[in-house]
């Protein structure tokens, strides 16, 4: 009897009028336009009137050369982008938690990048890297090496852009890491030293599999990060040069400013099956090589 | 890890070197730049500036009638707006997801979280701003702000109201409080520390924020920094030195946010990431 009023009285309490005004304002803005972008991707579409036509949109975007180079390109840069940062996360992670004295100033440098601008640190790098004048370029010549047209070269430019995106997101990465690996408790390490453990030992048996939250966090966010960029590439290259750096999302910008609204939104639909194909089974499979503390 | 003597030094050496070549330059490069005249700068290079040229500066901020004055004033705008509404809406959304547990709770968890996931449909967002009137138009663009950064501040407001007592909801009922004004003068002022840690990184985010303006807040009149900025890279092609002093520019309010709250950010970041 005095469960059933409490509860009552708690239903009250908390009552769900409370998420009226995120509610309102969540549903209208974006999972309406998520549920509508399904029908509106099988249109032909001005914003004002619409002319249905299936799958056409769909076939478009899988058939034109300019735009199916977006997935292969997405893919590779969500990869590139997801790997670099998992790997040298976990290596400033590891040396910023060691013993340096210098610990505080290293993670305060690797982390700033991290605020600024991805238009600024775009048009900065991109003048970095310009082919003859560009710094890193200069640079490799005074030890006699002829540096690559970064961005201009449609084998590398990819490649380029993934570098910079690198460059201003690893300090995301290392702090998850240092947390991850703070928590991991000292009696590990002082149970390890007393078994005659040497310093590879203490990251492959101990830091590598319990720092596994933490790194699942940060694949899981730089995975999704890569899939959806698209204001570094916008920045840097425009897709260009030809299509060899174009993303999907910088693919239905170009379908949005070409007034392609259906193909464009075809290009958004594409892009949410594929986050959710490839990032629901990731997160599955990365849960389960975590270690219960 | 114990480190002795000279490894540590050679390391910490090592280290220095390598974040002044990697992190240092970069900046060095856009300020020196960025104070030089059209012809010097045009050799994007790290020398000292022949003279050095304030007036860059003042160019920049008076180019096209003070449009990125007054693309600041948009973007300061944008930004607080968004954060007091995101703000109120997630804190109360955070602590009624976190107080109640039954099905319905679950279902609107997983809709938030979805927000942390998909991508945003653009068009038809679009579509619908245009159909409430709200297309180009400042509240259009806060609401959407605020839309998008619901799911991140709603998980940061709900793992921290696990911390407080439910004892305390219970007291203030006893002593004849209704729902929403035990919320706002009880619950609310103990949110303090995450509130502020939404504020500083949603704010960064909304502030650095390209994309959604790109598409939302078009116009010549509406243009927020990140816009404006992108912009001059075709106005001013050919001058290096007035687009890195924009750049300088806009990157002094993350750097002051930096500077004061370099700690909260980092606890703030990490929190959402490694619990969730």
């Amino acid at each position: 009897m005095q469960k059933a009023s409490l509860t009552k009285a708690s239903k009250r309490l908390y009552t769900y009028k409370f998420l009226l005004p995120a509610g309102i304002i969540y549903f209208v803005l974006f999972l309406l336009p998520t549920i509508m972008s399904f029908f509106f991707s099988m249109t032909r579409w001005d914003l004002v009137e619409w002319d249905f036509i299936g799958f056409d949109n769909y076939k478009t975007f899988f058939s034109e050369s300019s735009l199916n180079i977006g997935f292969r390109n997405t893919l590779i840069y969500a990869v590139v982008t997801c790997g670099l940062k998992v790997i040298l996360g976990l290596l400033l992670g590891v040396a910023l938690t060691s013993g340096l004295r210098i610990k505080g100033y290293l993670r305060s440098v690797v982390f700033f990048p991290t605020l600024l601008s991805t238009i600024a640190v775009g048009i900065a790098f991109s003048s970095m890297m310009h082919p003859s004048q560009g710094l890193i370029n200069k640079s490799l010549a005074l030890a006699g090496i002829v540096g690559p047209d970064w961005l201009g070269d449609t084998s590398i430019a990819l490649l380029s852009v993934a570098f910079v995106d690198v460059w201003k997101g690893v300090g995301m990465a290392t702090v998850i890491f240092i947390a991850g690996i703070m928590s991991i408790p000292e009696d590990y390490y002082e149970a390890l030293q007393i078994d005659g453990g040497n310093a590879w030992d203490r990251f492959w048996h101990i830091t590598n599999p319990l720092v596994a939250p933490a790194m699942n966090s940060v694949i899981i966010l730089s995975f999704i990060g890569g899939l959806r960029s698209f204001d570094l590439v916008w920045a840097m290259t425009k897709g260009g040069p030809g299509f060899s750096t174009d993303l999907i999302a910088s693919i239905i910008y170009k379908q949005y400013q070409g007034g392609f609204y259906g193909l464009s939104t075809a290009g958004n639909v594409i892009l949410f099956i594929g986050v959710s194909l490839l990032a629901f089974p990731l997160l599955k499979l990365l849960s389960k090589r975590e270690v219960d503390l | 890890m114990r480190l002795k003597g000279t490894k540590r030094i050679t390391l910490e050496t090592i280290a220095v070197i390598l974040s002044i070549v990697i992190f240092w330059v970069p900046f060095f490069f856009v300020i020196l730049n960025s104070l030089k005249n059209k012809t010097d700068a045009a050799l994007l290079d790290l020398s000292w500036p022949s003279s050095i040229q304030w007036s860059n500066y003042t160019e920049v901020l008076t180019a096209q009638d003070h449009m990125v004055i007054r693309s600041f004033i948009n973007s300061t705008l944008i930004t607080l707006l968004s954060i007091v509404v995101l703000i109120i809406v997630s804190a109360m959304t955070g602590y009624v997801l976190q107080r109640r547990n039954d099905r319905w709770s679950g279902i609107i968890q997983f809709l938030v979280m979805a927000g942390l996931m998909i991508p945003p449909a653009v068009v038809p967002t679009i579509w619908v701003l245009d159909s409430i009137h709200l297309f180009k138009t400042m509240t259009g663009i806060v609401l959407v702000e605020v839309a998008l950064g619901i799911s991140f501040a709603v998980m940061l407001f709900r793992s921290f109201m696990a911390t407080i007592p439910r004892e305390i909801d219970e007291a203030a009922v006893v002593d004849g409080c209704g729902s929403l004004r035990m919320f706002f003068q009880i619950i609310f002022p103990l949110l303090m520390p995450v509130t502020s840690t939404v504020v500083v990184l949603s704010s960064v985010g909304i502030y650095n924020d390209f994309v959604n303006p790109l598409y939302f807040f078009p116009g010549a009149k509406n243009a927020t920094i990140q816009l404006t900025l992108y912009n001059f890279t075709s106005m001013y092609n050919t001058s290096w030195n007035l687009l890195f002093a924009d750049i300088i520019l806009i990157s002094i309010p993350p750097l002051i946010l930096f500077i004061f709250f370099n700690k909260r950010i980092v606890a703030g970041m990490t929190a959402g990431a490694v619990k969730g």
